[in-house]
C-alpha cells in the first residue's frame, strides 16, 4: 500500500529470514562447486570421469528443464529437440564452416530459444497433458526430419575432425578433465540463473502460473508471455548442453542427440529430486545418471532399458512417499521453504 | 503498465465521474442468458452490494468487470475509459482487482509469496514487492502467517489471503466475491471492519454477498440481480422493501407482507 506503515518486528524478521535463506543458498552452492572441482584430482579412471561428466551434464540439463517444467509447470517431453538443435548447430558450423564451437553454442542457444517461442506460440494454448503430448510429438517430428535432411548428414550424422587438444575447438582427446570443468561451469551457470530468476518477478509469476493461471491473470500476471519467457530460457540452456555434448563425443547422428531418451533423462532427475526446487535437479542427476551408466556397462546391449525400468520404479516410489521430491528429505529445506522462496 | 502517479492524476481529474459504468451488458452461453441489459454506475469511494439469489449472474458479471470474460454485448467503462476489450492483466494494471468465490490461492507458495505475486504488479523489484506485500499482510491481519504455506491456511484465513493478494495490486476498484461466506459471526465482524478500512483508503468496493444482515449495514448502495437482470437498485433500506426483490427472494406469497 502507498502509505508508509511502520513495520513490526515480525515483518522485519521475515525480510531478514529471507536474506539469510538466500545467503545460505549461495554458500551452499559455493561449497558444492568447490567439492566438485576437486573430483578430477581424486578420480583418474577415464570411465569414472566419463560418468562424472555425464552426471553434471544431465544435472545442468535437468536444471534447464526445471525452469519451464518445475517452476512454470509446463511439462515438456520434447526437450531433446533443443538439445539436438544445440548439437547440430555447433557441429554443422564447425565441421562444414570451420566456425569455433563457442560460436556454434551461441547460435544454437538463439535458434533453440526461437524454436521454443515458435512452438510455445502454438502449444501454450494447450493445457496439461495435451501440452506434454504436443511437445513429445513435435520432438519426434524433429528427429524424423533430421534423419532425412542431407545437409546435416541425415542418418549418417556428423563426424568431428580429429585435432589437437584445445579450448578453442573444445577437443580434448587425451585428458577428459577440461570437459569436466566445462560442464561444471555449465552447471554453475544454470544454477545461478535458476537462483536469480527464482527470486525475481519471473520466478514468482511462473509459480503462480503453475498453481492457478486464472487467479494469476487477475493479479496482473501475463500468463502467456510468462510461459514464453520460461520456454525460451529453458530451451537456450538446453541447447548449450547439446553443443557441449557434440564437442564431447565428437560424433553425432539424429538418434544420438535427439532420441526421446534424452527428453526423459532431463525430466526424471527433476521429478526424483524435486520439481521447482533449486537443488532437485542436481540431487536427482547424482542418483540417476551413474545408475544408467552402471547398468549400461554391466549389462551391455541386452541391458538397454533396464535403467529406465529402475527409473520408473524410483519415480513411482518417490511420488508415493515423497511427492515434493527427495530435497524434501533435507530438514533445512523444509524449514526455509516458507521464508520466501521454494526450497 | 500505469504508474501510480498517473492513476492519481486521473482520479483528481475525474473526481465526480463514476469509477465504473456498465452499459447494457449481455452474456449468453448458448441458449442460456447469464446477464441481460445490465446497466449501472458505481460512484467512486462507495461500497456497492451486488446481491441476488443463486444463479442470478453475479459471478459472471464480476468476471466481466475484471476482464476474465468478454461480454456478448455491452460496454464496461472504467475511469472514463472503455476497457471492454482489455484482458484481465491489463485491467489489473489499470486498477481493478478481484477475489474468487472459491479461494484460488497458490497453494505451493507461502502466504507472503502469494501476496507478492500481486504486489509485483506495482513493484517490479523483488525487495520492494516483498516490503509492500508485508505491509498488506499486516493491514489484513495475516502478518503472523506470512511464512506458512497457503495450503495450510484455515478457510477464513484463505478468504483473507484472497483479499490481501488483490489489495497488493493497489486497486482503485476491488471486487469481493462472497468473502464473508462460511465465517463465524466474530470472523464476519472482523471482515466487515476490514472492508470498511479498505474503503477508507479510497478504494471503491463492489461486493457479492448472500448474508443480508452483513451486507445491508455495510453497503452504501445495493444492486439486486435476478435471472441475469437488474431487478432493483438504490439505498439498501429501499431495496429490501422493493416488492420485486421480496418476491424474487421469498416468492409471491410474501409480497403483501
Amino acid at each position: 500500500m502507498g502509505t508508509a506503515a511502520v513495520s513490526s518486528g515480525a515483518t522485519q524478521g521475515v525480510v531478514a529470514g529471507y536474506r539469510v535463506h538466500r545467503r545460505r543458498q549461495v554458500l551452499s552452492v559455493l561449497a558444492v562447486l568447490a567439492v566438485l572441482a576437486l573430483l578430477p584430482l581424486l578420480v583418474h579412471d577415464a570411465y569414472l570421469r566419463n560418468v562424472l561428466i555425464l552426471t553434471l551434464l544431465y544435472a545442468s540439463l535437468a536444471q534447464a528443464w526445471n525452469i519451464l517444467g518445475g517452476y512454470c509447470g509446463q511439462i515438456s517431453l520434447g526437450h531433446a529437440l533443443y538439445f539436438g538443435i544445440g548439437a547440430y548447430a555447433t557441429s554443422v558450423l564447425y565441421v562444414n564452416y570451420g566456425l569455433l564451437p563457442w560460436f556454434g553454442m551461441a547460435v544454437g542457444a538463439v535458434l533453440a530459444a526461437a524454436m521454443a517461442l515458435l512452438l510455445g506460440w502454438m502449444c501454450f494454448r494447450l493445457k496439461g497433458h495435451y501440452f506434454s503430448i504436443a511437445t513429445l510429438v513435435i520432438a519426434e517430428i524433429g528427429l524424423l526430419l533430421m534423419h532425412n535432411w542431407e545437409f546435416v548428414g541425415a542418418a549418417m550424422g556428423i563426424q568431428w575432425p580429429l585435432g589437437p587438444d584445445s579450448w578453442a575447438t573444445l577437443q580434448f582427446a587425451r585428458d577428459k578433465a577440461p570437459y569436466f570443468y566445462f560442464v561444471l561451469g555449465l552447471f554453475a551457470i544454470t544454477w545461478v540463473i535458476s537462483f536469480q530468476v527464482e527470486g525475481s518477478r519471473w520466478g514468482y509469476w511462473w509459480r503462480a502460473v503453475k498453481d492457478n493461471p486464472e487467479a494469476s491473470e487477475s493479479l496482473g500476471v501475463t500468463v502467456f508471455s510468462s510461459k514464453m519467457a520460461a520456454a525460451a530460457l529453458s530451451a537456450s540452456l538446453t541447447a548449450v548442453g547439446g553443443s557441449f555434448y557434440a564437442a564431447f563425443v565428437a560424433y553425432i547422428d539424429p538418434d544420438s542427440v535427439m532420441h526421446f531418451r534424452f527428453s526423459l533423462l532431463m525430466v526424471l532427475p527433476v521429478v526424483l529430486g524435486g520439481l521447482g526446487t533449486l537443488w532437485g535437479p542436481l540431487l536427482g542427476a547424482v542418483i540417476l545418471i551413474p545408475l544408467t551408466e552402471v547398468t549400461r556397462s554391466y549389462l551391455g546391449g541386452s541391458g538397454t532399458g533396464i535403467d529406465l525400468i529402475i527409473y520408473g520404479a524410483l519415480v513411482m516410489l518417490v511420488s508415493v512417499l515423497k511427492p515434493e521430491g527427495l530435497v524434501g528429505l533435507f530438514g533445512q529445506f523444509r524449514g526455509r521453504r516458507g521464508a520466501g522462496g521454494a526450497a | 503498465m500505469i504508474a501510480a502517479s498517473d492513476v492519481r492524476t486521473a482520479r483528481d481529474l475525474g473526481q465526480d465521474r463514476p469509477i465504473l459504468q456498465l452499459t447494457d451488458i449481455w452474456q449468453r452461453f448458448g441458449g442460456l442468458v447469464a446477464n441481460a441489459e445490465v446497466s449501472f454506475d458505481v460512484p467512486r469511494g462507495e461500497i456497492l452490494g451486488l446481491i441476488g439469489p443463486n444463479g442470478a449472474g453475479k459471478s459472471t458479471l464480476f468476471a466481466i468487470i475484471a476482464g476474465a470474460r468478454k461480454p456478448t454485448q455491452g460496454q464496461v467503462v472504467f475511469e472514463g475509459r472503455d476497457v471492454t476489450a482489455l484482458d484481465a492483466p491489463s485491467r489489473c494494471a489499470l486498477g481493478i482487482a478481484r477475489t474468487y468465490q472459491v479461494p484460488r490461492s497458490f497453494d505451493s507458495m507461502s502466504v507472503l509469496d502469494n501476496v507478492m505475486v500481486g504486489s509485483f504488479a506495482r513493484h517490479p523489484r523483488a525487495g520492494a514487492a516483498r516490503e509492500a506485500a508485508l505491509e498488506v499482510l499486516e493491514f489484513c491481519g495475516l502478518a503472523h502467517r506470512a511464512i506458512v504455506q497457503a495450503g495450510e491456511l484455515t478457510p477464513p484465513e484463505r478468504r483473507r489471503l484472497e483479499v490481501a493478494r488483490a489489495l497488493a495490486t493497489q486497486p482503485q476498484l476491488l471486487l469481493l466475491d462472497e468473502v464473508m461466506t462460511g465465517l463465524t459471526p466474530s470472523e464476519a465482524r472482523k471482515g466487515v471492519e476490514l472492508i470498511r478500512r479498505i474503503r477508507d483508503r479510497g478504494v471503491t468496493v463492489i461486493m457479492v454477498e448472500h448474508v443480508m444482515e452483513i451486507v445491508m449495514p455495510l453497503v452504501d448502495r445495493a444492486v439486486v440481480l435476478n435471472l441475469g437482470r437488474v431487478l432493483s437498485k438504490g439505498a439498501p433500506q429501499d431495496v429490501v422493501r422493493d416488492p420485486a426483490v421480496i418476491s424474487a427472494y421469498l416468492g409471491d406469497r410474501h409480497r403483501a407482507a
